[in-house]
């Protein structure tokens, strides 16, 4: 620590090396914390989060990916399954362990594997510590859907509250409601509320405040006896009943923790916890590209000019090299093990193109980007872009010929009334906007979250919950799966339950799910 | 920034997650590993055994959209030969998928058919035998029992400092120090900084002066108390107190006997080799204190030890009674029946020489049935000593079962037989059915 503060104003010849060979200890990491962390502020502005660096086996790597990196969560089976299956493809080496994992909290927590040499740690330091970090705090997603403060007392909550509740009613009937809600969190989330920021720990509270007095008020909502068989006074009745539950509703979860008439309010409250679960997650996979691209980019950063200032050797700059080159290599489409982009390729790609274009732009570059081209600020540029972007966007406004033609994209129109498959734009002048609308729609939010909604209630009748679906013919739900998750929707809100698949042009049903009433 | 090392916190979060798959999926897991058992061999039981289970009972289902007709488009990367126009042959298993968002594509390997789970040796002994006991147990009443195991019950005054509940102590201490007043630390440096302030007046007042001695009073006081009350006095200790509760342990021993003659093939002296190696396991596993004596016989029988029984060869004639004749003999000796649960599984083809069989037969109607709880034969069926549809032994052990519940009698004609044979000659109702 010392060497680099005595270094004062250039850091470049304040210590030598930090570490030579593959051990490392805590002084070790402290050092390299503190160089990573002078060139990470003085450099490249980033703005964090107090950071906590954890030392962890590779086996309790396993634990933590099972939990999405949360070091607490509540005990159900569906987290052994997961484990299993980490824990199988690990031993049969079909996967390797990543080298860190790091959660969107306030202190932002990195795991380190105590196997990495002193140079992964280093790496990972940068990675994770700064890189990961820095988007989280400063990503306008992260910052308006989550409360990285409170995310950890939250989940402290989350496990105490369940197991007392298997305690209290049983390992069994806990099960069940978890069960249901896991099935229905990708239809937990608030996807429309704007900029509503979540502050869980209060909202935990107000909420508790909230349904101690709709207990006491709600049966009055039942109690909707058939007014004398008036057709029309019935259904003034049912309009104004929908209006007080808040119809239509997409967010299934909450409209079943308020609504649903026959829950216990220790099942409200776990459906609660779901959700919210569910919701601080909801930013992630929408910005998983940029994040793990600014992640890595931050890293080879910080590890060149660490390189460049003499601090760590060449031997362990040779092994920074190599690690990334893993990290962000992108298998052609006919390469086996799927089509898919590896978000570290594209996002550093990006990103590193991003710099170029800002630096030494091209005649390409100043038509299609005129805003950036050249302006010589690349850093500032990239920051602007973490904090305002999601992965879409991103590559909608951001996605250059030139990354194009390096990744050799091409598009394919796949309709099912040919029986080919038509190249239909490859990367060249006429192709590279048809491959960029495509691409950024991948990873649109509204391409992988199916949008469901509940529209009604029959309320007059047998309180049979009606959920629609907008899509279009040909993107129908997974009818099995569709059918025991309504089936698990039933068992929480009472009564039968009626999803219609609906063309959202024409307003055709294409489909139907039911499920009936559990008891 | 923090470093913390986390390597020292307990490992094994997932356990209790894993128990929970694992008491899931339990009906689905437990016919996997009969079907891994009768597949494999025996021996390699419960050697960090892997087994497949159909994911259904673990399926977690979610509304979600797949593609099945219509016009979509897919960006891919890597293009070496394609132009704008070219048409491709449509791969066909639909290589493209739906890579629908949320990352849990790759976890369960090669696709949502099956599950594997790995076992350890424990949970799949325990899965494996899971409703398996040896019968009628308990209903010798057997008093020499030794081993005590520490039970809780109450609270002592005195005991072992690792016994001392916190709980409970600090709770006393509280009353104790509520009830006879002592001060909080914090009261008497009130009352000092006062008496400090007071002293530093200068010129004082007659009311200071009065007050400065009221306080100083005050201060003796609460010293003294201070002084005098302890915060935690060993009447407030409590500790847990165990007593050794005496566990009875029942005594039981199983017998094996084993035909090794000429008249066994390889296959079939393999097979009864399997079955006492799945009733050995059972046995180690279910009971912690069972007794196996091993007996095997050609036209003489001797009494050997594990390793000899299932890996010695020797072959011969056949006189099964002399093993009856040992195993009565070692029962009076060293198992008197009125102290001992005794148990036999005998395997044999079934040949035995003709003179023999009758002697056989009445050794075990007279002396060894009225002193066993349990006698289970099985037939290594394929011998060449079968008339009329049946050997000579299995005839007369049928007539002999027929009178007598315990002893119960099965053929085993192939290796996926033995599981169910032994389950049948084991399972709980099976017993419960007949008691």
């Amino acid at each position: 620590m010392d060497q680099i503060v005595s270094g004062g104003g250039s850091p470049a010849r304040s210590g030598g090396l930090l570490y030579s060979g593959n051990d490392w200890n805590f002084q070790i990491i402290r050092d390299c914390y503190d160089a990573i962390e002078e060139i990470a502020s003085h450099e490249l502005g980033l703005e964090i989060y107090t950071n906590r660096v954890e030392i962890i086996t590779s086996e309790q790597m396993l634990d933590v990916y099972t939990a999405h990196g949360m070091p607490v969560g509540y005990k159900h089976w569906s987290f052994g399954k997961r484990f299993i299956g980490h824990e199988n493809a690990y031993r049969r080496g079909l996967m390797g362990l990543a080298y860190e994992v790091v959660i969107n909290s306030d202190p932002c927590i990195s795991y380190l594997m105590e196997e990495n040499s002193a140079t992964m740690q280093a790496l990972v330091i940068a990675h994770a510590a700064f890189g990961h970090n820095h988007f989280f705090r400063n990503n306008r997603l992260f910052r308006e859907w989550t409360d990285p403060s409170d995310i950890l007392d939250y989940l402290e909550f989350a496990r105490g509250y369940i197991a007392r509740c298997e305690e209290r009613h049983g390992l069994q009937a806990v099960e069940r409601v978890l069960d249901a809600a896991h099935a229905l969190q990708n239809q937990g989330v608030n996807r429309h509320s704007g900029a509503r920021k979540l502050d869980l720990k209060a909202e935990q509270q107000r909420a508790k405040e909230r349904r101690a007095y709709e207990d006491s008020v709600f049966n009055d909502l039942w109690r909707t006896l058939p007014t004398e068989a008036g057709d029309a006074a019935g259904t003034a009745e049912g309009a104004h009943a929908r209006r007080l539950l808040g119809l239509p509703e997409e967010n299934l979860l909450y409209f079943l923790e308020k609504n649903a008439p026959r829950l216990a309010p220790w099942e409200r409250e776990i459906i609660r916890i779901v959700r919210m679960i569910a919701q601080y997650f909801y930013p992630q996979p929408q910005v998983k590209m940029m994040n793990e691209g600014c992640a890595t980019w931050v890293h080879v950063y910080i590890m060149r000019r660490l390189h460049e200032l003499g601090r760590i050797d060449d031997a362990a700059y040779l092994e920074v090299i190599h690690s990334t080159s893993n990290v962000i290599n992108q298998p052609g489409f006919d390469a086996g093990g799927g089509a898919s982009f590896n978000p570290y390729a594209l996002g550093y790609a990006m990103m590193t193109d991003i710099v170029r274009i800002c630096t030494e732009p091209t005649a390409e570059d100043r038509e299609w980007f005129p805003d950036i081209a050249g302006n010589g600020d690349a850093i500032g540029t990239l920051r602007h872009a973490w904090a305002e972007y999601r992965d879409e966007s991103f590559i909608q406004q951001f996605l250059s010929p030139k990354v194009i033609r390096d990744f050799r994209m091409f598009r394919l129109s796949d309709d099912t009334a040919q029986p080919y498959l038509l190249v239909d734009a490859i990367h060249d002048e006429a192709g590279y906007r048809d491959i960029r609308r495509s691409l950024a729609r991948v990873y649109d939010p509204g391409t992988f979250y199916t949008e469901i909604e509940i529209v009604d209630v029959d309320l007059l009748g047998d309180r049979t919950l009606k959920l629609e679906h907008r899509t279009r013919a040909g993107q129908l739900l997974k009818a099995g799966d569709a059918r025991q998750t309504l089936d698990y929707l039933s068992s929480l809100w009472g009564y039968g339950v009626i999803l219609n698949e609906v063309d959202a042009q024409t307003g055709i049903v294409l489909a139907t799910h039911s499920a009936g009433p559990s008891q | 920034m923090d470093i913390i090392d986390r390597r020292p916190n307990p490992h094994g979060k997932n356990l209790e997650n894993r128990r929970r798959v694992l008491q899931r999926a339990r009906s689905a897991v437990q016919t996997a590993v009969r079907d891994a058992v009768a597949r494999g061999r025996i021996r390699e039981v419960g050697q960090g055994n892997a087994v497949s289970v159909p994911s259904d009972s673990l399926h977690e289902p979610s509304l979600h959209r797949v593609f099945s007709e219509g016009v979509r488009e897919i960006v891919l990367t890597g293009n070496r030969e394609f132009s704008r126009g070219d048409r491709l042959q449509r791969p066909p298993a639909g290589a493209g998928g739906q890579g629908s968002g949320a990352g849990q594509a790759g976890e369960s390997g090669g696709g949502e058919d099956s599950f594997r789970f790995v076992l350890s040796r424990d949970e799949f002994l325990d899965l494996f035998f899971d409703d398996l006991e040896l019968p009628d147990l308990l209903k010798r009443e057997i008093s020499t029992t030794e081993n005590g195991v520490p039970a809780r019950s109450g609270l002592s005054n005195e005991g072992a400092p690792s016994h001392l509940d916190l709980g409970r102590t600090m709770r006393r201490s509280i009353a104790r120090r509520l009830g006879l007043g002592r001060p909080k630390p914090a009261e008497l440096q009130e009352v000092e900084e006062r008496i400090a302030e007071l002293e530093a007046l200068r010129p004082a007042s007659a009311e200071d002066l009065e007050e400065l001695e009221g306080l100083r009073e005050r201060r003796g006081t609460l010293r003294q108390r201070l002084a005098r009350i302890p915060w935690v006095d060993p009447v407030d200790l409590r500790f847990r107190r165990y007593t050794i509760m005496p566990q009875p342990a029942t005594r039981a021993v199983m017998f094996c006997i084993m035909d090794v003659s000429g008249s066994m093939t390889e296959r079939m002296k393999d097979l009864a080799k399997q079955f006492f190696l799945l009733l050995h396991v059972f046995l180690e596993r279910r009971y912690k204190k069972v007794e196996i004596v091993f007996i095997r016989h050609a036209e003489s029988a001797e009494e050997v030890d594990e390793d000899a029984f299932f890996h010695d060869p020797r072959t011969g004639g056949t006189i099964v009674s002399s093993a009856l004749e040992l195993m009565h003999t070692i029962q009076r000796e060293r198992f008197p029946s009125a102290n001992w649960n005794i148990y036999v599984a005998q395997a044999s083809d079934g040949d035995n020489a003709s003179s023999d069989t009758a002697r056989t037969a009445s050794l075990l109607r007279d002396d060894i049935l009225p002193a066993v709880q349990y006698y289970a034969y099985i037939e290594i069926t394929g011998s060449g000593a079968v008339i009329r549809g049946e050997t000579d032994l299995w005839r007369s052990y049928r007539a002999i079962a027929d009178e007598n519940d315990h002893l119960a009698i099965r053929q085993v004609g192939d290796r996926k037989e033995i599981f169910p044979v032994f389950r049948d000659l084991f399972s709980r109702q099976h017993h419960s059915a007949e008691a």
